[in-house]
């Protein structure tokens, strides 16, 4: 029994790590005003560039940081388009969708004999106590220093402000193009972190699979915690306890069919909605490309 | 000049400049990778046109990602993001083959039946989100990508399931005959069929090979009428309205819930009839054990934002996404270049698509550097 509960509570932080990773990324964004359905492609990307610097150098420190760079390389082009450009933030964003996971696969084809996965690593990311990834760690404190950041620093004020009413800003004196600019970088910088936490903590290679939709739970969960980090922080962590449950259940040990299993945690999180959170605000400017003059 | 600065303000244009720059940006790639642009090109464009039978493939490909993709644009004219176009497909193709092994009726019957079956199921999918979104305030990204996976995770389940897992395969049974759509099926395996197309090579290649179905008709037809509903009818104006600015709209007396939930009841619509149109035109005429999303719903979000959410403009990207990943077997096949190239590509033509905000711009201030010099 106790056992099966430390596997419960382990699988749960193994799971939604990378998802807070992702999660943190969106809440950046979003409360700056701009909206990044790219974060799944930018997590791909992440997680390709983490394994494949974590492969040659053996150093899963330094694959962690190419990751997260990776990350940002190509959050500037979502960030120059949507910001700069005015762009249409989803349809730049969606972009990223395509070009992340396109550019990994290509690369490590190229690189790695023309397979779609990387070679395993050697080192891994190590372990807290040999008991939980050091991820999961930086996953907690990234999200508290988050929450810092935007609810007690001028930053943070600054970076809500350009959210929500992007024009009283400018008025005063914010530099509305430069705050989105670099919550856009810090975005793609956390969300490549995620995907290099997934390859370099959890599977220890890349794989065409390795993301999987988990940008796009980051996303869901974003709304989920009503653009706030601890929200969304706890939306990651219900769900990742909803995919614990059903990996420790499955398998036969009840007589459930495995596929309505592993349904669990997305009807979990519908019916959670439906009786507990209910109506989401986004920030005002969400999604609006910011023009002077126009009010 | 003056022609120019007119061809410029126009969207298509930048649409067709994106397009050639996002190519340009694929060559790039490709050159600094060791390949030559020129040879995938000229490889890319002989995998698409060179044989009747890959011009088939290319259109047979395209049609559901058209439909998905008008069904995305539709939803969008409403403000709805509904990238739970994926699942809306999953599940109609699941109903839709279902109903088709379980019914054998004449095709008169079996093919409207199944296509009823596929449609309803999208709309009850769609509609779903659109009473969530409406009644409960949740937003239909989430309850899409939730919505998206239950689906994935109930196809397997029932191609899994004893009575409609075909043995020692990762597909379901077929559906029964009569429900096909596949043009001259019957006539195809008879036996006079048989001995006029041996003699034919032309005709057999296009009807042997290929899967060659009305769809892709329907899929004109849906978007005329997506479009007549859009701009023609008062539901869409309303429908319009309310994704202009839902605030105004419910001043004007728009009801903004209904009109959700109207849209992603037709969103989810369009989507199972992709769904239907493929389990009866193409074979195994079945559903596959997933392992992936295929993604018909998630290229249905390109489809419709390249075409920037007309439904007309979405047969045009529909088909241009189709030939790109169809042309894109024959650069791998060929000349060994990765096929992820067509997805880099996708990717820089949507970036350019995003940016193309910039092409009008450029043309007004040409006119106005114009102005200047007549003065």
């Amino acid at each position: 029994m106790l056992s099966s509960i430390m596997s419960i509570i382990n699988t749960t932080l193994m799971y939604s790590t990378p998802l807070i990773f992702g999660a943190m990324s969106g809440v950046v964004s979003e409360n700056a005003g701009v909206v990044n359905v790219g974060i799944e492609g930018i997590m791909t990307f992440g997680a390709f560039v983490g394994a494949a610097v974590g492969f040659y150098t053996q150093n899963p420190w330094l694959g962690l940081l190419s990751g997260s760079l990776a990350g940002v390389i190509l959050v500037v082009l979502h960030a120059v388009a949507s910001v700069n450009f005015k762009a249409d933030q989803t349809i730049s964003g969606m972009a990223l969708n395509f070009i992340g996971p396109g550019l990994s696969l290509f690369l490590c084809r190229l690189l790695f004999k023309n397979k779609t996965t990387t070679t395993r690593i050697a080192n891994k990311l190590p372990k807290i106590f040999g008991l939980v990834d050091v991820t999961v760690l930086l996953a907690l404190l990234i999200t508290i220093l988050l929450w810092f950041v935007l609810y007690r620093t001028k930053w943070g004020l600054r970076i809500r402000s350009v959210g929500e009413h992007p024009a009283a800003a400018d008025t005063l004196g914010i530099n509305v193009t430069k705050v989105r600019c670099t919550s856009v970088i810090v975005s793609g910088f956390l969300a490549g972190a995620g995907g290099a936490a997934m390859t370099l903590g959890v599977v220890s290679q890349f794989t065409p699979t390795a993301i999987s939709g988990q940008g796009f739970i980051a996303l869901a969960a974003v709304i989920f915690g009503k653009w706030k980090p601890q929200g969304a922080y706890g939306a990651c962590l219900l769900f990742a306890l909803a995919q614990a449950l059903a990996v420790t259940f499955g398998g036969g040990r009840i007589d459930i069919p495995s596929e309505f299993l592993s349904m669990l945690p997305y009807v979990l999180t519908i019916v959670v909605l439906i009786l507990f959170v209910g109506r989401s605000m986004a920030p005002s400017a969400n999604g609006k490309p910011y023009k002077k003059g126009k009010r | 000049m003056q022609r120019l600065i007119k061809i410029l303000k126009k969207p298509i244009t930048s649409t067709f400049l994106a397009i050639i720059f996002g190519i340009l940006v694929a060559g790039a790639i490709l050159f600094f990778s060791g390949y030559s642009p020129i040879m995938a090109f000229n490889t890319l464009l002989k995998g698409i046109f060179s044989r009747p039978k890959y011009v088939l493939k290319v259109i047979e490909k395209s049609t559901p990602i058209i439909l998905t993709g008008i069904s995305v644009a539709f939803a969008f004219k409403t403000g709805l993001f509904n990238i739970g176009a994926e699942g809306q497909y999953i599940i109609g193709s699941v109903v839709a083959m279902m109903v088709g092994v379980s019914l054998r009726l004449p095709a008169i019957y079996q093919v409207p039946i199944i296509f009823f079956a596929g449609m309803l199921s999208g709309v009850i999918y769609g509609g779903l989100i659109g009473i969530l979104k409406a009644k409960f305030g949740i937003h239909e990204v989430i309850t899409g990508i939730m919505l998206n996976w239950i689906a994935f995770y109930l196809c397997n389940f029932v191609v899994d399931s004893q009575t409609f897992h075909k043995p020692s395969t990762m597909r379901s049974l077929s559906i029964n005959d009569s429900g096909f759509t596949t043009l001259f099926y019957k006539w195809k395996i008879s036996k006079e069929g048989i001995e006029y197309l041996r003699q034919n090579k032309w005709l057999s290649e296009v009807l042997l090979k290929t899967d060659i179905n009305a769809g892709i008709l329907l899929a004109v037809v849906v978007a005329i009428i997506v479009w007549f509903l859009l701009y023609k009818t008062s539901l869409g104006y309303s429908i319009r309205a309310v994704g202009n600015n839902a605030k105004a709209a419910e001043f004007a007396g728009i009801g903004v819930k209904r009109n959700i939930m109207a849209a992603m009841t037709i969103s989810g619509a369009i989507c199972g009839l992709a769904a239907a149109i493929t389990i009866t035109g193409v074979s195994p005429h079945a559903i596959y054990k997933l392992s992936m999303f295929e993604n018909i719903g998630f290229n249905g979000l390109f489809v419709a934002l390249i075409a920037r959410t007309s439904p007309i403009g979405c047969i045009l990207s529909g088909l241009f996404f189709g030939a790109l990943n169809y042309g894109g077997n024959a650069l791998q096949m060929d000349l060994g270049i990765p096929s992820e190239i067509i997805s880099i590509t996708m990717g820089s033509v949507l970036f350019f698509v995003a940016l193309s905000g910039v092409v009008p711009m450029v043309a007004n201030k040409l006119a106005k550097r114009r102005e200047k010099n007549v003065e």
